[in-house]
């Protein structure tokens, strides 16, 4: 973390806030509580925020302010930004998820790189509780972390060109769900039946950062019940 | 109303408005038309709110049968515009008849796209907020894709009847080149690169590759040479954002640009420099010139100034 954020314009409309270089739920917090003293106190010009891991874009309206006027205004939340943090208990998700088979080609490779089962590999990605750090991407992927370094993975060295919707995969520590079929570089592990998108509402993401997010093992006639659901 | 009937649809022909903003948190890309220049104007010519929605259409275009009479314009690249085989104007306002046959004869000379504007606007269903198509996530435009043969577009009910001929002055007409200028303000991480990477990105031609579309430009040309190789923690982007790959190779990021990635960004161009880059073809070449905010600050108000005097400069004529 650093010891204050730094600010960098991004292009004419744009600015990043940059709290650190790592994917760290103390260092996350901040970017939500910059994000949300942004929201609640309504700063003048500033069209959407995007929370990331570690940093926050600030999309403006050049015609009603500029990046100097905005650092200036967002460094003064600095001393206070605490006071800002959630104020509501964290949402409990729960994602059924079969592993492995031809619903996560890379178990088995996941598997052998640590010198585990299968059944363990299910085992430790399952028991653990993960947070959604942010979304991105592609509309309504969950970036989620940590996993456990007994089963982080690098991603593939050549990404696939279509990955499945629903797909549960994971990227060195980072664990993720591809909401619609995509190209993708990240080990599929298993599928979820879940639907993550719906553009036709005014909230179309299931996951909002700050989520604690469970997957559960469910077999493959389980998972067919629920996409009829 | 339905007004045109797709006979061919083109290479890629899609509904466009101004974009879907405020959803970028959600991952949802702001879309939209490419080419922010040659949008504004056609909607001007025939009478229409700045955001109306038109046709966005790519290197080949397609014919269409309009059902009903219409006033329409076509700005953007230079293509070649028959009504039942007469050459049209492009830059000016045509009125249509039921049963005209509007047809792109080939592939345009130079640029990339063209919009067609209606008097009313496009009506298909407002998604988050905008009317663009968004391919990749199946939603906006017609049922989220590129246009095909057979289908019906429906407009809307004009605001107010445009009973005037319109023509862009001469001066307002751009000329689409084989070679691209874009201003472009360094960052957020130029820190990644070496002092000689970052002088090779703004000395450099680079040429823009037939692997780009409306999510980025993938170009062609010197490596630029990075500190470390380290990978980055993934942090937002927006349309504009030039990326370094592995390989070195820039890509800038277009109108549908994934909402994030972590690949360092050496330098954001502007938002006129994307307007017109919108032009730019496979083949054509790219030269980014450095400038300071407070320069880019000044061409974003500039362009902002002529979009939104565009309308008033425009020279009405009889039919």
């Amino acid at each position: 973390m650093f010891s204050s954020p730094k600010y960098a314009p991004m292009g004419d409309r744009a600015l990043l806030v940059k709290f650190g270089e790592s994917i760290d739920l103390d260092i996350n917090r901040k970017v939500h509580m910059l994000n949300r003293a942004i929201e609640q106190t309504k700063i003048v010009g500033v069209e959407e925020c995007v929370p990331a891991y570690a940093s926050l874009l600030v999309y403006y309206n050049p015609l009603k302010t500029s990046y100097e006027r905005l650092v200036y205004q967002l460094k003064d939340f600095e001393p206070n930004l605490d006071e800002f943090d959630a104020c509501t208990e964290a949402r409990q998700v729960v994602v059924p998820t079969v592993y492995g088979g031809e619903f996560g080609p890379d178990l088995a490779d996941v598997a052998k790189l640590h010198s585990l089962t299968l059944e363990e590999v299910i085992r430790i990605h399952s028991e653990t509780e993960y947070t959604v750090y942010m979304i991105g991407f592609i509309e309504g992927f969950p970036y989620m972390g940590k996993v456990p370094d007994s089963i982080a993975t690098p991603r593939l060295e050549t990404p696939r060109l279509k990955i499945p919707a629903g797909s549960v995969g994971i990227a060195g520590n980072q664990t993720g769900i591809y909401p619609c079929e995509s190209p993708g570089g990240w080990r599929i592990i298993g599928r979820t039946p879940v639907k993550l998108f719906n553009p036709y509402v005014q909230q179309p993401t299931l996951f909002q950062p700050g989520d604690k997010v469970r997957f559960k093992p469910i077999i493959k006639a389980e998972f067919e019940a629920l996409l009829k659901e | 109303m339905e007004l045109f009937r797709v006979i061919k649809p083109g290479f890629f022909t899609t509904v466009q408005d101004l974009g879907r903003h405020g959803f970028l948190r959600f991952g949802v890309p702001i879309s939209g038309a490419m080419d922010k220049y040659a949008f504004t104007c056609a909607n001007a010519l025939v009478g229409n709110q700045a955001d109306s929605a038109c046709l966005e259409v790519t290197l080949i275009g397609p014919e269409l049968e309009a059902l009903d009479d219409a006033q329409i314009a076509i700005t953007g690249a230079d293509f070649s515009v028959t009504v039942n085989q007469n050459s049209v104007p492009l830059w000016q306002t045509l009125s249509v008849k039921k049963g005209d046959k509007i047809a792109f004869v080939g592939s345009a000379r130079n640029g990339c796209r063209a919009y067609l504007a209606v008097e009313g606007g496009i009506d298909v269903p407002v998604i988050l907020g905008s009317r663009s198509t968004y391919v990749r996530g199946g939603f906006g435009g017609i049922e989220g894709r590129a246009l095909k043969s057979g289908d019906l577009i429906r407009v809307l009910e004009p605001h107010l009847p445009h009973e005037t001929n319109l023509v862009t002055p001469s001066d307002l007409i751009p000329s689409y080149e084989k070679e691209f200028t874009v201003n472009a303000v360094m960052g957020p991480q130029e820190d990644v690169f070496t002092a000689e990477g970052i002088e090779t990105f703004f000395s450099s031609t680079y040429t823009v590759t037939p692997e780009s579309d409306r999510m980025g430009y993938r170009l062609d040309g010197a490596v630029i040479e990075r500190k470390v190789m380290s990978e980055l923690v993934t942090d937002a982007l927006i349309p504009g954002a030039v990326q370094v790959l592995g390989s070195g190779k820039p890509i800038v990021l277009m109108a549908d640009a994934q909402t994030s990635g972590g690949y360092p960004k050496i330098a954001t161009i502007t938002t006129a420099g994307v307007s017109r880059l919108a032009q730019a073809r496979p083949g054509d070449r790219v030269r980014f010139v450095k400038v300071s905010l407070t320069h880019a600050r000044a061409e974003f108000l500039e362009f902002n100034r002529v979009l939104s005097g565009l309308a008033a400069r425009l020279i009405g004529q009889p039919f």
